[in-house]
């Protein structure tokens, strides 16, 4: 949903970081509004996931240049607990596995640290329980899973869905989902994308960071954008995504070779 | 094995006056760390502890253990049976300190017959307040076929100066089935030696759990000899160390015939300036073909101040076994630490409860009695 007079939630301005001294992101420009659903697409490599990691504070990255501003405050000042608790979402493309803590422990922990935030008051393990079975319909979850050990033996696609019951619990502000279709057969792939649209509304924002098509069929970007050699380097409306699905990426290798002139332009519309 | 920051200061060399009463007791010199099994063991919060034998464990006169009801398929044994000291020579180590140690001191002495399913029982371990040596025997048969869950939480009264020194004497019987738990929360300057020495037949099968923390100084020397082989042995340990805390756990495993089965997982979390020590001995001479131990030492070490050696020492002659061993030592995984952390969770709570998963695998081990004791509070601080 594009209303231009909604309010900015991200505004990502001439972002620079690296991993280990070996730069990564290279002037990322990218603005996220209210009830907006965006895309972002391009090959290995291109910066996409280092994007999601920097937005969500990994220590090991280091930004080096730029601006990110996030519900009109400085994002890269918090640490990455506050930024979750200020609803900044991240759901990993490969979510880590943790023997010996109890997901549901966990989930309550990490709903409680959010509910804090905004000053509602903390659920105890029986309130929880009923809250978390109602979100667990959403992702149609077993709740077996509620038992076991965070992501300990979950298969990928049930811990895509343990991501997403996350992400329905803390209620985010701006979502960032970082492949989260990666490793999904097309049923996982249909509930996690109707998790995704039911959660969708015109007060936050999701950012989809994807290698496919398949998963922008069942979740409709307002805006997709394509980055190459840790920048944005096009963006457009959902044709964007229905063109690159046809034509591949061979245009970003013309591009990226042609004068530095050229490099700096205006990123083209498409459609 | 690592390398750790020199400097720690010595207070008392084994040998000096403030030590000279236990080595009199013991009726030999303390050890020193010249000796091997000591190396590592630094014995001089021992010299804060005042000279002399606390009430509560001076000979039979004052039996701790007079009001002590016993399930049912537990009764008591003469002081005089003739399988006290059995394991003791069975597992080559009536000469070493501590047993000599614990002799000296008169212990308070608890002999203990099973038949049949004995059920669950908590032996208390009353310590005197008043700081000193305070020593402890026990003498634990169980017949065959017999089953027992016994859990021992050897405790301080108080953070003074004092000594605890517990040695555990099992004979377990063709087929009998014993789940011991030892759980030994110390505080202050309190120190402790344990010492367990176990013979089992063929059949028989001991879990052993022990779990310490708190310790200025805690030793724990788990001895099993398997006399026919063709048991199994289960071993379970944690020990977390934080200030200046020394805990130092000496296992020792020998299979005197074939088809035997060791299972041992060994866990330390050093934290602050702590030392933790871990020498894990198993022995396979010829005699024991066929036999299969897996030993695992796993470490976290939580500060560049605190120091971990650990060691396996396995000894195989017979040719046709399965003998592994692994030991890993690691700081906190970044990755568990960031997923938590960017859920909200902050970073000190999010440590917390990687802690305390790493315990927890040891921890639910120990008998269903243990967790009135609240182990993982007394480990971590309350959460």
């Amino acid at each position: 949903m594009i209303r231009p007079d909604a309010p900015v939630l991200l505004e990502i301005r001439d972002l620079h970081a690296c991993v280990e001294d070996q730069p990564i992101l290279k002037g990322v420009n990218l603005t996220i509004r209210a009830g907006e659903i965006h895309a972002v697409m391009g090959r290995n490599g291109s910066g996409k996931s280092t994007l999601s990691k920097v937005l969500a504070g990994h220590p090991a990255y280091t930004v080096t240049g730029g601006s990110v501003l996030y519900n009109g405050g400085n994002l890269l000042e918090l640490e990455p607990e506050q930024r979750s608790r200020t609803g900044l979402f991240l759901g990993f493309q490969y979510p880590v596995e943790i023997p010996g803590v109890s997901n549901l422990e966990f989930l309550r922990v990490a709903t409680n640290a959010r509910r804090g935030q905004r000053g509602d008051e903390e659920l105890d393990t029986f309130a929880f329980e009923d809250l978390v079975r109602e979100r667990l319909a959403l992702v149609q979850m077993d709740p077996a899973f509620l038992e076991r050990s965070v992501n300990e033996g979950f298969s990928g696609g049930e811990k895509k869905r343990n991501e997403i019951l996350q992400m329905a619990l803390l209620e985010p502000l701006v979502a960032i989902l970082d492949e989260t279709d990666s490793g999904l057969d097309i049923d996982a792939l249909r509930v996690v994308a109707a998790g995704v649209n039911q959660l969708s509304d015109p007060d936050n924002a999701t950012l989809l960071i994807t290698h496919y098509q398949r998963l922008l069929d069942l979740i409709t970007p307002d805006h997709v954008h394509v980055m190459a050699a840790g920048r944005i380097l096009r963006s457009g409306g959902k044709e964007l995504a229905l063109e690159l699905e046809r034509s591949g990426y061979d245009w970003v290798d013309e591009q990226l070779a042609a004068p530095q002139g050229q490099q700096g332009r205006q990123p083209l519309e498409v459609g | 094995m690592l390398a750790a920051p020199a400097g720690t200061a010595v207070a008392a060399a084994p040998g000096s006056a403030a030590l000279a009463w236990l080595a009199e007791l013991a009726g030999t010199p303390l050890p020193s760390r010249r000796q091997e099994d000591w190396r590592f063991t630094d014995l001089s919060p021992l010299a804060a502890i005042p000279a002399g034998i606390a009430t509560g464990s001076s000979g039979p006169s004052a039996d701790p253990w007079a009001e002590l009801s016993l399930p049912a398929g537990v009764s008591r044994l003469a002081a005089g049976d003739p399988r006290l000291g059995s394991a003791l020579a069975a597992s080559d180590c009536e000469q070493h300190w501590p047993v000599l140690l614990n002799a000296g001191a008169r212990p308070a002495l608890l002999a203990l017959q099973v038949e049949g399913d004995g059920g669950s029982l908590e032996l208390p371990l009353p310590a005197a307040a008043a700081g000193g040596l305070v020593a402890w025997r026990l003498l634990l048969v169980l017949e065959p076929g017999a089953r027992l869950e016994l859990l021992l939480a050897p405790a301080p009264a108080s953070a003074e100066p004092q000594l605890l020194s517990l040695l555990s004497e099992v004979v377990l019987g063709e087929d009998a089935r014993l789940q011991l738990g030892c759980l030994a929360l110390g505080k202050g300057h309190a120190c402790l030696l344990d010492h367990l020495v176990v013979r089992q037949a063929a059949g028989s099968e001991l879990l052993a759990t022990t779990v310490t923390s708190g310790w200025a100084l805690a030793r724990h020397e788990p001895r099993i000899v398997q006399e026919q082989g063709a048991a199994r042995t289960r071993l379970r340990g944690l020990q977390r160390v934080d200030g200046r805390q020394l805990a130092d756990t000496h296992s020792a495993v020998r299979f005197d015939g074939p088809d035997g089965r060791l299972d041992q997982v060994h866990k330390a979390v050093a934290d602050g300036a702590g030392r933790s020590v871990f020498n894990g001995g198993v022995q396979v001479p010829r005699a024991a073909q066929r036999t299969d131990a897996a030993q695992m030492s796993r470490n976290l070490l939580l500060s560049d101040r605190a120091r971990i050696d650990t060691k396996p020492e396995l000894e195989i002659v017979a040719d046709d076994v399965k003998c592994a061993h692994g030991a890993t030592v690691s700081q906190l995984q970044s990755e568990e630490l960031f997923y938590l952390r960017s859920r909200g969770i902050d970073s000190a709570t999010a440590a917390r409860l990687l802690q305390r998963a790493f315990c927890q695998e040891v921890l639910q081990e120990l008998p269903a009695a243990a967790r009135r004791h609240d182990p993982i509070a007394a480990l971590l601080g309350t959460t």
